[in-house]
């Protein structure tokens, strides 16, 4: 007996017991779709982590002054001997690997007035090189030079939040903008990067030379320490090894520090994207766990299947007897019971799948996520449930090809 | 020329717990191409076990048993549901017609099995039906048929494949005597067409359109009349 004809009898018997069909699909339907949904939310959350980390600037590493600002063993990062911009152009000469040192100084809490408009925001202060570290793109415009860095010119460069709430939505370029008082030329602007995943709005941004932040507005100045900066930020070059870098600035920086052998580190160095990685870790271990659950009742699921194909080759004993009397061998019998599960457990699958991705899609536009539904799920879900159909349909099967036909016939 | 169908000696015992039964015990005899047989004998006497081994559907435990050339003592399992699908029709009181099934995919049922193209199938089951009647309702299902009908879907089933023998067991028991005789006549017909026929019966009524009448005590053959 060929496969089609197996498939159109396994259908007509599925359809002759629709209701109990059904019943014995949900389980199957169930947990596909919920391994679908969850998968999908999973998978959907990883990407919008990677996103973060390279609207961040992928390979990012942090320099900061006082104990490490991440992993929250101190709560005193960013406080001591701050570093400088010595540190930046000594990491920058003699680290090898690297893509880009840019020192950040920031001037808070200033306004910005142009027009009639008075709009309170962040004046960062950077060198050149941070654009292309932090990954900001310039949209119009252009970034300021080394030397008008050098010079401390009064030069601007704003994010898409001071274009639309200060500029109204008109381009910036070659416009005066008051900073805390003082004339800058707006001479760019950078492309939106929207909100971080904590909620600020990281295009609520003004970028102007670091020296010129730091005479203007005395950002990060104190007495004892010369051209000091906040934050060094460090691009580590495509394909070098992060840890060896995060070494050989430690060490650069306990000798410009003169630490001693055996003391602790006063400053940090961190890899932003490990930091953002390692907090989501827990998250996507939930994940696992609640694929795990999933597939349990995808188990559970199969399990039925077991129980109503088992009741099915009891109440068709006689069909059977007859079958074998009219020359079906054990082979068809078994076939045609394993294909019965099989299309039981895929026809459940298919329906899960329409379940699940729309769960999806729901849970999506709820969240307002970003979430595509992988379209190697659908292979994983019509797969997963064949194989549940195999994997339950063959007991019951085995045991319908091994019936005696004489019995058979006689089963009341 | 051998006969189409030869026992000798031919022994059949089951395990029941500690007891042996010997439902045939040491049964030898022939039937021909062409013949009309009727096997009786009271319950027990070994006649079911006869005809279950002749369909092939169990195994002699010893002696030679020979049907159409092959022996049924020493066939593979893929040859027997072969000898079951080309070689033997096999008619049942009960009828043993498949449920929310159309008469029409009734008697292709062998066919499946025998490997012919659904199309082919259909016109010789169709064909089958017209012979024996019941060209108008071969889209019936078996619940939407009386008890004569039934059987007559049956009779075409196991026609279908133009086996060489029709094994009938008890095809009147389930039946009123009116359709039983049209039944009968429906099997004196196919005889004279040249079908061999071995049906198993305990009435005399039916035993008596058969040619030629063995009947069967404690797994032995008692009487071979003619």
């Amino acid at each position: 007996m060929n496969l089609l004809a197996s498939i159109r009898v396994a259908l007509t018997a599925l359809r002759i017991n629709a209701l109990r069909s059904s019943l014995a699909m949900l389980g199957v339907i169930i947990g596909v779709a919920s391994v679908i949904v969850l998968v999908s939310i999973s998978e959907g959350t990883k990407q919008a982590v990677e996103a973060q980390i390279a609207s961040f600037g992928a390979n990012l590493l942090i320099v900061r002054p006082g104990a490490s600002i991440f992993g929250g063993r101190r709560g005193a990062g960013g406080t001591g001997t701050p570093v400088t911009d010595a540190d930046a152009e000594a990491i920058r000469d003699q680290v090898s690997g690297i893509d880009g040192v840019s020192g950040e100084v920031n001037a808070m809490g200033l306004s910005v007035v142009f027009g009639g408009v008075n709009w309170s925001t962040r004046i960062t202060g950077v060198n050149p090189s941070f654009f292309g570290i932090r990954d900001w793109t310039i949209e119009e415009g252009r970034a300021f030079s080394v030397e008008e860095e050098q010079s401390a010119r009064r030069l601007a460069v704003v994010g898409q939040t001071i274009i639309d709430e200060v500029f109204d939505g008109a381009s910036p370029v070659g416009q005066s903008l008051r900073i805390g008082g003082q004339q800058f030329e707006v001479i760019g602007t950078v492309a939106a990067k929207g909100e971080t995943s904590f909620g600020s709005d990281q295009d609520d941004i003004v970028f102007a030379p670091l020296s010129t932040v730091r005479q203007r507005f005395g950002a990060s100045e104190t007495p004892t320490v010369r051209d000091p900066v906040q934050t060094i930020y460090v691009a580590v070059g495509d394909g070098e090894n992060t840890d060896r870098i995060i070494a050989d600035i430690q060490d650069l920086l306990r000798i410009r520090r003169d630490i001693q052998p055996g003391a602790d580190d006063d400053f940090s160095v961190a890899s932003l994207a490990e930091f953002i990685r390692a907090r989501n870790e827990t998250e996507s271990q939930l994940g696992l766990l609640l694929a795990v659950g999933a597939g349990i009742v995808l188990l559970v699921g199969g399990i039925g299947i077991m129980n109503i194909m088992l009741v099915s080759v009891t109440e068709r004993t006689r069909e059977i007897g007859l079958r074998l009397a009219v020359g079906a061998r054990a082979s068809d019998i078994r076939n045609q019971f394993l294909i019965e599960s099989i299309v039981l457990c895929v026809t459940g699958g298919l329906v899960g799948l329409v379940v699940g991705v729309g769960g999806t899609i729901a849970y999506a536009n709820v969240g307002e996520l970003e979430i595509s539904v992988n379209p190697g799920i659908v292979a994983v879900a019509i797969g997963a449930s064949a194989f549940v159909g195999v994997f339950f349909g063959l007991y019951p099967a085995h045991r319908a090809a091994r019936l005696n036909p004489i019995e058979a016939l006689r089963f009341e | 020329m051998t006969a189409l169908i030869e026992c000798r000696n031919l022994v059949k015992t089951y395990s029941m717990g500690d007891m042996t039964i010997r439902a045939l015990d040491g049964v030898s005899l022939a039937i021909e191409a062409g013949e009309y047989v009727a096997i009786m004998g009271s319950s027990g006497s070994g006649k079911s076990t006869l005809m279950n081994l002749l369909g092939a559907l169990d195994r002699p435990t010893s002696g030679l048993l020979r049907v159409a050339g092959e022996d049924l003592g020493t066939l593979g399992p893929e040859a027997v549901a072969r000898f079951r699908n080309r070689t033997i029709g096999f008619v049942f009181q009960q009828f043993n017609l498949l449920p929310r099934t159309s008469a029409a995919e009734n008697v292709a049922l062998p066919l499946v099995y025998g490997g012919v193209a659904h199309a082919e199938r259909r016109e010789r089951a169709l064909a089958r039906l017209e012979q024996l009647g019941l060209g108008e309702r071969t889209d019936h299902h078996p619940s939407q048929l009386s008890g004569g009908q039934q059987q007559r879907v049956a009779i075409a089933r196991a026609l279908v494949n133009d086996p060489q023998i029709l094994l009938a067991d008890e095809p009147t028991g389930a039946l009123d005597s009116k359709t039983s005789e049209d039944i009968m006549a429906i099997f004196d017909q196919l005889n004279r067409e040249g079908i061999t026929i071995i049906l198993v019966t305990h009435e005399q009524e039916v035993a008596d359109h058969a040619r030629r009448q063995i009947v069967f005590r404690d797994g032995r053959v008692l009487e071979d009349r003619t």
